[in-house]
């Protein structure tokens, strides 16, 4: 870790440099470790060290910006002048919706450091892995995956006087146990490591192999399902993400026209919230402003985007905290040229069954552990395309009756929404994206299946 | 750097590596991008560092940090060392590389106009004026137009004795415009989706897409979407044109003869093949003009290169050969691994050349280079003319194949009906599906040499951490025979 003192002198040494009107300093730190594992072995083991800095700055209305990992001197000096060059092009027109700079706020600071998890070493990691390839290998099973600790460092700076830090810890495990003809999943996440039991998300995969051997074909069609959170994760990221208020703003989201609408079951509350002690705590978006809870979908009634301050400005809303950087080091996709504004946080609220209530509620449906390559068909409706994985299961009489080969789904995930019967009552976290989700089991009453595959 | 990189290797060596490489990578990308009349972009980014991968006690360790300063170089490099005494532990058998590779050479991707040199305000201006002539177009409600200049450089050691220094220039660009209309929101890209095309190459790739020049007919086609009718659901003749049979042979046939995926090293999380070692030389995978290869040498491929990033030259692998399975995408390792279940000596066993990493941060995996579907023998206009009823299919929208890489779905920006013979109405919202091997084996005609260019992917993700590679993938229009259209 580097810390917050030489993080602030490392910007410091940014501002004092740059002669722009305003200039903003994003730092990015990373100590990330991750031990892969397949065939019940560990085959890449890998440990990266990283930090860079992602300069911001403006002449008047002009903006350009530069990022370095080279923290040295003479690398700051270099990255500073880069963002001034840029800022300063002559071809480049003013830009009429750009908010300047935010002025300091108060940040109130969220936990999200664990002692633990940033000293996990190999060899804790090698014996927390290797206790999964042993039980599964002992079960006649072939383990793979990967079990991730890492430290991350972010702070804000800019010419007004804004700071803001927050060092964060992250453990996460993904899993997939296969047989000759199955496969299990299971995966979990949390920022203390004790937090993610290993043993028991391996013996969840495995169960999952065990019980899906030998699936049977079935004939695609709507079927009425029951989704473990993992498959309920993939709704919650897809439908979240269309609640970019610039998105919304250009038309290309579910949501516009549709704001105080009750649009989905009134069982579904759908939220972005970075300052969840449960999920993966951010108190602060990427222009250092205190980040709030926004409810996207409040029992069934569609609520409101998230918003940074260039596009609050320009539609009128206010800013919730929901800025990305104009380049992530880490994750370049995430960024705000193309995404705007953008809900890194999303959670689902829970009901109160559990998930045999809910197979126990189905004459005839699907169990569905997982999906698998979703990808957006149509984004008014989220009409979404992807495969099951890992585990799909025929109900019979409310009972888990035969495994079932893999289908394909053509689906509205709005639709979806609109047509769930039951909430699980306890939430699953994973790590779908850079952050933490949140998602609970649903029963739907119909998804449409529209293809099969061979296994 | 000759210094730093032989530190590196012999405090692994002195740690008890028994294998050990590293590799130094610089890289400056300089991005520029213009939404709706304003620049949205304006980045210059730069990263340094290096990564050593050793072998200790039989298995594989991995360290990289952006600190290139002597005690960290040695940090690194121990702790590698003990990353992969951790490895062991967990059992396995020892890692095996075949053939040593101990290459000392240089390289450069070809490139005419560095993209560096190039003012970037010429650069906001060119995506201005493109973009302004996007929005001349009535109905159109986003504009979007990127250029990306890339240049890195990367030296590889070994203690086989490997010393490889190379640079590798890449420069990439592309328009999009959106139209959005009630419920139905369109989109038109030039010359490729997802931003851009992006190729080993120099400015003069950009100066030939003439993106000003496409502005408007691309706006007016995404606004002509709106209003059209929607591509039908049925078992029909498709015509793919070449920007989506690329993205068709990246997914179908690039990634399930990576052979890494076939030993289950990526189960967990890209998935496994049904490519499997049995099927090899023998399985039909597509019909008998269907003709695929690996092709790493190609001037200006997006997945071109002198040598991996294990220090195995770039080379020309088949992987179909009409219309036969025949090879793989792969490493030192797993050509060892494939080689032993074969009954063939390890020792002697060669990489294809496909290990490649996305930084000096990540290790390297079996990644695609260029995949091309090699030309056939019609033109664009006689296939055309030949095509009593179907549809003609391009630019990729969306994309999903299951974990096997069997079944797959793919929409593309627009469609057009073909009846007798001749292109007929737009279509929008169009789809097709099918299962890999049925769909190549329905491939009835192939476009000639006129009609194929490399096109490149420059996001195609793999490996946990995740990892972007740059792929290219040479395709001209084709026809495929009995194929679901639309969704069911």
């Amino acid at each position: 870790m580097i810390g917050e003192q030489e993080i602030r002198r490392i910007g410091e040494r940014v501002l004092r440099a740059s002669d722009a009107d305003e200039t903003e300093v994003v730092f990015f730190g990373l100590e990330e470790r991750l031990t892969r594992f397949a065939n019940n072995v560990i085959h890449q083991n890998v440990s990266e060290s990283d930090a860079s800095v992602v300069v911001r700055a403006a002449a008047g209305k002009r903006v350009g910006a530069a990022t370095t990992n080279d923290l040295t001197d003479a690398g700051l000096e270099r990255v500073t002048a880069a963002a001034l060059a840029a800022c300063r092009l002559a071809a480049q027109p003013e830009d009429p919706d750009y908010p300047g700079m935010p002025e300091p706020v108060a940040v109130e600071p969220v936990d999200a450091f664990d002692a633990s998890t940033a000293a996990y070493t190999p060899a804790d990691r090698a014996r927390d892995v290797g206790a999964v390839c042993r039980r599964a290998a002992e079960a006649g099973c072939n383990a793979s995956g990967a079990f991730r600790t890492a430290v991350h460092e972010f702070a804000v700076l800019n010419s007004h006087g804004l700071f803001a830090y927050h060092p964060a810890t992250v453990a996460d495990l993904t899993t997939v146990v296969m047989t000759a003809d199955s496969a299990g999943y299971a995966a979990g996440a949390a920022w203390q490591v004790g937090q993610v039991d290993v043993g028991a998300l391996g013996d969840e995969a495995i169960a999952g192999a065990l019980r899906g051997r030998n699936p049977q074909a079935l004939e695609p069609g709507a079927y009425p399902v029951v989704l473990a959170p993992y498959a309920t994760q993939d709704i919650v990221d897809f439908v979240t993400m269309g609640a970019s208020g610039m998105m919304v703003a250009e038309g290309r989201s579910w949501m516009p026209g549709r704001e105080g609408q009750t649009v989905m079951s009134p069982r579904v509350s759908l939220w972005d919230d970075g300052r969840d002690p449960q999920g993966w705590p951010l108190p602060f978006d990427f222009e250092g402003m205190p980040r709030q809870r926004v409810e996207i979908v409040r029992q069934g009634v569609v609520g409101s985007a998230v918003y940074d301050r260039r596009w609050a400005a320009k539609t009128g809303k206010a800013a919730t905290g929901h800025a990305l950087p104009p380049y992530n080091p880490f994750s370049p996709w995430l960024n705000a040229s193309r995404l705007g504004p953008f809900p890194m946080h999303p959670a689902m609220g829970p009901g109160e069954h559990t998930v045999e209530e809910m197979i126990a509620a189905t004459e005839r449906g699907l169990y569905i552990t997982r999906f698998h390559y979703t990808r957006t068909v149509h984004p008014r409706e989220v009409v979404v395309t992807g495969l099951t994985r890992d585990g799909v299961f025929l109900i019979e009489g409310g009972e888990i009756t035969t495994p079932v080969k893999n289908l394909r789904f053509t689906q509205s995930y709005i639709e979806a929404l609109a047509n769930v019967e039951m909430v699980g009552r306890d939430v699953h976290r994973e790590r779908p994206n850079f952050s933490v989700g949140r998602a609970p089991a649903l029963k739907i009453a119909a998804f449409n299946f529209t293809g099969v595959t061979t296994f | 750097m000759k210094e730093l990189t032989e530190l590196a290797l012999d405090t692994a060596q002195a740690r008890g590596a028994t294998y050990a490489d590293v590799r130094v990578v610089q890289r400056h990308t300089q991005q520029v991008a213009v939404r709706n009349g304003a620049v949205s972009d304006l980045v210059e980014v730069e990263t340094l560092g290096f990564g050593v991968r050793v072998v200790a006690d039989g298995a594989w360790g991995f360290a990289a940090s952006s600190r290139l300063e002597r005690p960290e170089v040695e940090r690194a490099a121990a702790e590698a060392v003990a990353i992969a005494r951790a490895s062991a532990t967990a059992g396995g058998s020892p890692v095996d590389l075949g053939a040593p590779e101990a290459h000392v050479d240089t390289y450069r991707t070809p490139c005419q106009i560095d993209p560096f040199s190039v003012p970037v305000d010429d650069k906001i201006g060119l995506l201005l004026a493109a973009d302004a002539a996007m929005r001349r177009v009535s109905g159109v409600r986003v504009t979007e137009g990127a250029l990306v200049a890339w240049r890195e450089n990367k030296t590889f050691a070994s203690t086989e004795g490997a010393f490889i220094e190379q640079e590798l220039i890449e420069t990439g660009g592309g328009i999009v415009a959106y139209a959005v209309q009630g419920s139905e929101i369109q989109q038109r890209s030039y010359p490729n989706s997802f931003a851009r095309d992006q190729c080993t190459g120099g400015w003069e790739t950009i100066v030939e897409m003439d993106l000003p020049g496409n502005g408007e007919r691309l706006a007016g086609e995404a606004v002509a979407l709106l209003t059209a009718p929607a591509c039908p659901c049925q078992v029909t003749t498709l015509i793919l044109g070449a920007t989506q049979l690329a993205l068709q042979v990246h997914e179908s046939c690039g990634h399930p003869t990576e052979l890494d995926r076939v030993f289950g090293t990526e189960a967990a999380y890209a998935g496994t093949s049904f490519l499997t070692v049995d099927k090899l030389g023998t399985f039909r995978y597509g019909s008998p003009i269907v003709n695929l290869t690996a092709d790493a040498t190609i001037p200006g491929g997006l997945g071109t290169f002198g040598y991996d990033d294990e220090g195995v030259p770039a080379q020309r692998v088949p992987l179909v050969r009409e219309g036969i399975f025949v090879g793989y995408l792969s490493s030192r390792e797993t050509m060892a691994q494939l080689a032993r279940l074969r009954g063939e000596d390890p020792a002697r066993a060669r990489s294809g050349g496909a290990m490649r990493a996305s930084g000096w941060d990540r290790i390297p995996l079996v990644r695609m280079t260029n995949v091309n579907l090699e030309p056939g023998e019609w033109t664009f206009e006689d296939l055309v003319a030949d095509t009593d009823d179907g549809i003609y299919m391009e630019m990729n929208r969306s994309w999903s194949i299951d974990d096997k890489r069997l079944n797959f779905q793919f929409g593309t920006e627009v469609a057009y009906e073909i009846k007798g013979g001749k292109m007929g109405r737009l279509l929008k919202n169009a789809l097709y599906s099918g299962m890999t091997p049925q769909f190549w084996g329905g491939c009835d005609a192939i476009c000639n040499a006129d009609h194929w260019r490399v096109w490149g992917t420059p996001n195609c993700g793999k490996g946990q951490p995740s990892q972007i590679a740059h792929t290219g993938h040479g395709a001209a229009p084709a026809r495929f025979r009995n194929v679901q259209v639309g969704v069911r």
